[in-house]
């Protein structure tokens, strides 16, 4: 990326190892669906583990479900949803050059991560104090729990929702930084790359809920 | 992505979606967000279909936001390639863990 921030307003600055504007535009770009790749196969593990045991221990995956309040999974999935259309329409300001409306979106991205995490907040809290742990963490006689290995389920819990909530913490950070990038006027018509990079970071982070709100909260 | 319209490559012309589009995606993703909790009211009468239900909603909503907030529609194939190949690769992972646990024969220990 250039450190070149002088450039006049409404052109494209390229960096001095790019060919121009385009190349630098699709070599972001490619880059970030590397990223996006990578993410994929990262959650995607946990995922092929979670069917794999869920098809050995379906009775026990059923028992663990039933703990979950699918109103605060499903409140959590209205809001990410609501975000990732802040995200996609902050570019779409950005490229028209109305960066006015894309600060606005932008807030409104990072208000709705901190709103998902603030719900994610009450119920790991909720489930701590029920004595929820995962793996051995758990006391299984205490909770009165049907079966012995029920602290497998709350650790594909945890470890699924927290990596998540991890992506979610990351993403309003990023989504800050380009917000205040927006604000010093360093993107326009002609030089966005960076936002909607973060914007589809965003929205494979919202891509992920989507299938764990299902997963965890609804198929027991 | 940045069509080159004109003849020079420093001048990105993105094809921008209108508000309408976002709003029409955003108000879908809603509503099949609605249909998985109410399709889960009636998890018994679906019985064995309920969980194929929700994962269609899901399979659904994921495509709509690959394609119009992620943008993949407009895209190149280099990057459709790349996102789809992380899906052949889990797929991989999945058939292979799955295939070597189903055959595995358990056996006690003679000693």
């Amino acid at each position: 990326m250039s450190t070149d921030n002088t450039h006049a307003a409404g052109t494209a600055h390229v960096a001095h190892h790019f060919k121009d504007a385009t190349q630098q535009y699709e070599s972001g770009k490619q880059g970030i669906w590397l990223f996006m790749m990578t993410e994929l196969l990262m959650f995607g593990a946990i995922f092929v583990a979670f069917a794999i045991y869920h098809r050995l221990y379906p009775e026990m995956f059923a028992e663990g479900s039933k703990t979950l309040d699918w109103k605060m999974g499903f409140t959590n999935t209205l809001v990410l949803i609501f975000s990732s259309f802040t995200m996609a329409i902050s570019i779409a300001f950005i490229q028209k050059n109305e960066q006015k409306k894309a600060i606005f979106a932008l807030a409104t991205t990072i208000l709705c991560g901190a709103v998902f995490m603030v719900i994610k907040y009450f119920e790991y809290m909720h489930k701590f104090h029920l004595g929820l742990f995962p793996g051995n963490f758990i006391d299984v006689a205490k909770i009165g729990a049907e079966h012995a290995n029920i602290g497998m389920y709350f650790g594909f819990y945890y470890a699924m929702t927290g990596l998540h909530g991890i992506h979610v913490l990351v993403g309003m950070g990023l989504i800050t930084w380009v917000m205040i990038r927006t604000i010093r006027g360093e993107f326009h018509s002609q030089y966005w790359i960076p936002v909607e990079g973060v914007g589809i970071f965003w929205h494979i982070v919202d891509l992920i809920w989507i299938f764990l709100f299902p997963l965890l909260y609804l198929v027991g | 992505m940045a069509h080159s319209n004109n003849n020079n490559p420093n001048i990105l012309s993105p094809h921008i979606a209108p508000m309408a589009t976002y709003l029409k995606v955003a108000g879908a993703l809603f509503a099949l967000t609605f249909l998985t909790v109410i399709a889960h009211q009636f998890k018994a009468q679906l019985g064995m279909f309920a969980s194929a239900v929700a994962f269609l909603i899901a399979l659904i909503k994921a495509s709509l936001v690959v394609l119009w907030f992620m943008h993949l529609k407009d895209d190149n194939n280099m990057n459709r390639a790349i996102f789809g190949s992380a899906f052949a690769f889990l797929f991989l992972l999945w058939v292979l863990t799955e295939l070597d646990i189903i055959t595995r024969v358990f056996e006690s220990s003679p000693l």
